[in-house]
């Protein structure tokens, strides 16, 4: 490479963007599993279990994304762990979506009416079904707009996996960067490109949101 | 597999971590001051008749909002440069910070300013108030005291945020603890200390700023109402 920015280096750049996306995707599937674990677990009957997804959540969410993935990233090498940079972005980032959306959709659980719950208890349903077929049909509605917000976070998060090796887009963007020594023409780019991902789902979400409210007024009581 | 840890090794460098605690406090501190201001402004300027500021101050909260603060950072850094401005990393950290908080900010205030009644404006408008005393004590500081469990919510994230300024060697606590690793090699250790001093950092904040919520607004302390 070298000289000027030409056609190669846009196509790195591309697949920067690629990886970017993948790699939120994985965060976002993984985060997704664990972080329905984590809220069922803060709602959870047992005490414990309560106070452990509590203690898991406050550390979490009380520690820098960028040394959760130095901690992923060294500490599965301390174990004897020989890792690729996806792998331990990966596992970071799952941790760190999970800690997050685990506390977004625990809200969305309880801000289903209670009555709803008293119903279901009324008609002899057990918790699992309880929960199954009464709450989380109406969680999962309203956990949709702030979930795709979140989405957005995850995008722009995975922008730190560059620290750890991981060749996503802002990484991709140093590389051409070092050939080139344009630096701010070459984060402009990125940061273009970053908001084009990201720009949508940040609609999206204020228009499911405003469809939410708009037909939680209908159902008000006039 | 086998783990073997020796933090000695690593915590006999704690007057270093401390001085990186201390200089992203002082981050954070500024840029949380700074943000403040800029997100205010942003959120009135938003809520204004004139299309070009209103449209001005919204293209600013959007493009920071959809875009990595990371980039964000550099951005300041190098366009700085390529002005052939120049100057420490410490303030550009603080400027990079500052652009970005403040958007979030601006979300948050314009939130509160709308969730003041219309029927309190009329009313102070009644009363002869000035516009500079309705905009002040009918309009600000309602606000301020309506968001602020989210706008300090927002400072907390903004001090873990602040961590990313490692990328541009400002020394705080995470370009130390990058250093101490490359130094001990002792990198898993290293980064867990660093944990458990920003989850300090960040529970020093939260108790910080309810002391604060306490002071300043008395009238929801005598309510019982919740911060």
């Amino acid at each position: 490479m070298g000289g000027h920015l030409n056609i190669n280096h846009l196509m790195f750049l591309g697949q920067g963007a690629l990886w970017t996306i993948g790699l939120s995707l994985i965060a976002l599937i993984g985060g997704g599993i664990v972080g329905f674990v984590v809220a069922l677990a803060r709602i959870s009957p047992l005490k414990s279990v309560r106070i452990a997804s509590a203690v898991y959540v406050q550390l979490i969410q009380g520690t820098p994304l960028l040394v959760i993935l130095f901690l992923g990233y060294f500490g599965l090498a301390a174990i004897g762990l020989k890792v690729s940079p996806l792998v331990a972005a990966g596992a970071s980032l799952t941790l760190y979506v999970a800690a997050y959306l685990g506390e977004i959709w625990r809200g969305c659980i309880q801000s289903v009416p209670k009555p709803q719950w008293e119903a279901a208890e009324g008609l002899a349903l057990s918790r699992t079904q309880r929960m199954i077929k009464v709450i989380l049909p109406q969680a999962i509605r309203i956990a949709t707009p702030p979930t795709v917000g979140f989405m957005v976070q995850i995008i722009k998060n995975t922008s730190l996996a560059s620290v750890v090796g991981f060749v996503e887009l802002m990484r991709s963007g140093q590389i051409v960067n070092n050939s080139l020594f344009e630096p701010f023409a070459i984060y402009a780019i990125i940061a273009v490109t970053y908001f084009a991902m990201c720009y949508p789902l940040s609609l999206l979400s204020q228009r499911l949101e405003q469809r939410m409210g708009r037909g939680r007024a209908n159902l008000a009581p006039a | 597999m086998s783990l073997q840890l020796d933090f000695p090794a690593v915590l006999e460098r704690w007057p270093s971590f401390l001085a990186g605690a201390v200089l992203t406090l002082e981050l954070a501190a500024f840029a949380t001051v700074l943000g403040a201001l800029l997100g205010t402004l942003a959120a009135v300027g938003r809520g204004t008749h004139n299309a070009l500021i209103a449209g001005a101050c919204k293209a600013y909260v959007e493009t920071i909002r959809n875009t990595p603060l990371l980039v964000q950072i550099f951005l300041v850094y190098f366009g700085l440069a390529s002005l052939g401005l120049k100057f420490s990393a410490f303030a550009v950290a603080v400027a990079a910070l500052t652009i970005n908080v403040g958007a979030y900010t601006a979300e948050i205030m314009r939130a509160g300013f709308e969730a003041i009644p219309r029927g309190q404006i009329e009313a102070a408008e009644g009363l002869a108030l000035s516009r500079l005393q309705i905009y002040w004590h009918i309009i600000l500081l309602p606000a301020i005291e309506k968001v602020y469990p989210a706008l300090t919510s927002q400072f907390v994230l903004l001090m873990l945020a602040s961590s990313v300024c490692s990328q541009i060697s400002a020394e705080e606590l995470t370009a130390v603890a990058n250093y101490i690793q490359s130094d001990t090699y002792r990198a898993f250790e290293t980064y867990i200390i660093v944990a458990v001093l920003y989850v300090i950092l960040s529970l020093v904040m939260r108790a910080g700023f309810w002391g604060l919520g306490l002071l300043l607004f008395p009238r929801r302390r005598r309510l019982g109402t919740p911060l």
